[in-house]
């Protein structure tokens, strides 16, 4: 069920240009990819994983739209290689909206061996990197979709479970 | 026939096109061959070239060719579900079906065996899945083309490689030029 937060971050997305989305879910990212695929303006393509998700990016970005790749901190694994010799290689401006999974409220024993990565992969490349701790937290958001834009990188925006249990 | 003699047919039917193309040999032959700003050529990154193209063919009305391999569809074989399952009309799979792995010495791929690619596809929901020979693939590209149907073509070549120059070209020269390209 879509919540007031999840409304929040899909006008931001709309408000700031993103018009071509592609998710593999997460149950924390369940009410913003609801709501995205009822959001129109803009285009959500569902992949089947996250590095494929990568290169439908890729190409709607050459095509001239403006997307967003929506995954779990898990899905850093598979990614990487495409990050670096796709997105970063040839500059393409992509926001990772992420369920940072393992942190603090996490239910799941297993989802705390790659939170454990996470920040140490993204810094190891490069990338830049936003913690999305506390529900004010998203007025970060726009001035995070502005920047990858201006610096035409991957960047990270994690959202733990405190954000999403602190949001309305 | 081998993939460079296969694009070497292909040339004179790649011309309008946005041509996205797989990594190693591929790029490196058609580079060689036929380069036009129209090219993206993938440098890196195996598996992706089908997904970039589907991404490219929902964002521009110009018609799109991704030239991926078996190989490389094998590794990201969830791309035909999603291919299958968003038909975009102005997009065109060719899947050079060598039967190995090209460009890092024809190691032998699964579709040398039991595995059929285009019954893959056509399981994902691709709707015109068409598997020819190398000879007959100009015309099935061309009908493609011309039937503005989104299509896969399983391309079935021989094994084997034309040693071309690697690309040297600067990532961002080549996806500049093919923006300037897809924004004509
Ligand atoms: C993740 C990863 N694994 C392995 C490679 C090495 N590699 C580069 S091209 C290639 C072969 C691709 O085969 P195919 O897609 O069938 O293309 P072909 O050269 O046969 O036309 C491989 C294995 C790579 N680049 N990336
Ligand atoms: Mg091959």
């Amino acid at each position: 069920m879509a919540r007031e937060i999840d409304r929040q971050i899909i006008g931001d997305l709309r408000d700031n240009g993103i018009d071509f989305v592609t998710s593999v879910p997460c149950k924390q990212l369940a009410g913003v990819i609801e709501l995205v695929d009822q959001t129109d303006g803009i285009l959500h393509v569902p992949c089947n994983k996250e590095d494929e998700g990568m290169g439908l990016c890729a190409g709607a970005y050459m095509g001239g739209m403006r997307p967003l790749i929506m995954m779990q901190n898990t899905a850093l694994g598979v990614t990487l290689n495409s990050l670096a010799t796709l997105i970063q290689f040839y500059q393409i401006p992509l926001p990772m909206l992420i369920s940072y999974r393992g942190e603090v409220g996490e239910p799941v024993a297993c989802q705390v061996e790659m939170a454990l990565h996470t920040k140490a992969l993204l810094a190891q490349f490069h990338i830049p990197t936003y913690h999305f701790h506390k529900a004010e937290d998203v007025a970060e958001l726009p001035g995070i979709l502005q920047h990858t834009q201006m610096c035409s990188k991957p960047t990270a925006i994690l959202t733990d479970a405190s954000f999403w249990g602190s949001a309305k | 026939m081998i993939r460079y003699e296969l694009l070497d047919l292909l040339k004179p039917t790649l011309t309008e096109e946005l041509v996205v193309c797989n990594i190693g040999s591929p790029s490196q032959e058609l580079h060689a061959l036929d380069d036009q700003p129209s090219n993206f050529y993938m440098l890196g990154t195996m598996g992706l070239a089908s997904s970039i193209g589907l991404g490219l063919a929902m964002a521009t009305d110009k018609k799109v060719i991704a030239i991926d391999g078996d190989g490389s569809v094998l590794t990201n074989l969830g791309t035909l579900a999603t291919i299958g399952n968003n038909p975009c009309d102005n997009f065109i799979l060719l899947i050079v079906d060598n039967g190995s792995y090209g460009s890092t010495g024809d190691q032998p791929t699964y579709t040398g065996g039991r595995t059929s690619l285009a019954k893959v596809a056509e399981a994902c929901g691709c709707e015109n899945v068409v598997e020819c020979s190398a000879e007959e693939t100009p015309e099935a590209l061309r009908a493609a083309l011309d039937a503005n149907r989104m299509t896969v073509i399983v391309s079935k070549c021989e094994s084997g490689n034309v040693k071309c120059p690697v690309i040297t070209m600067n990532p961002i020269t080549i996806r500049e030029r093919f923006m300037r390209e897809v924004a004509r």
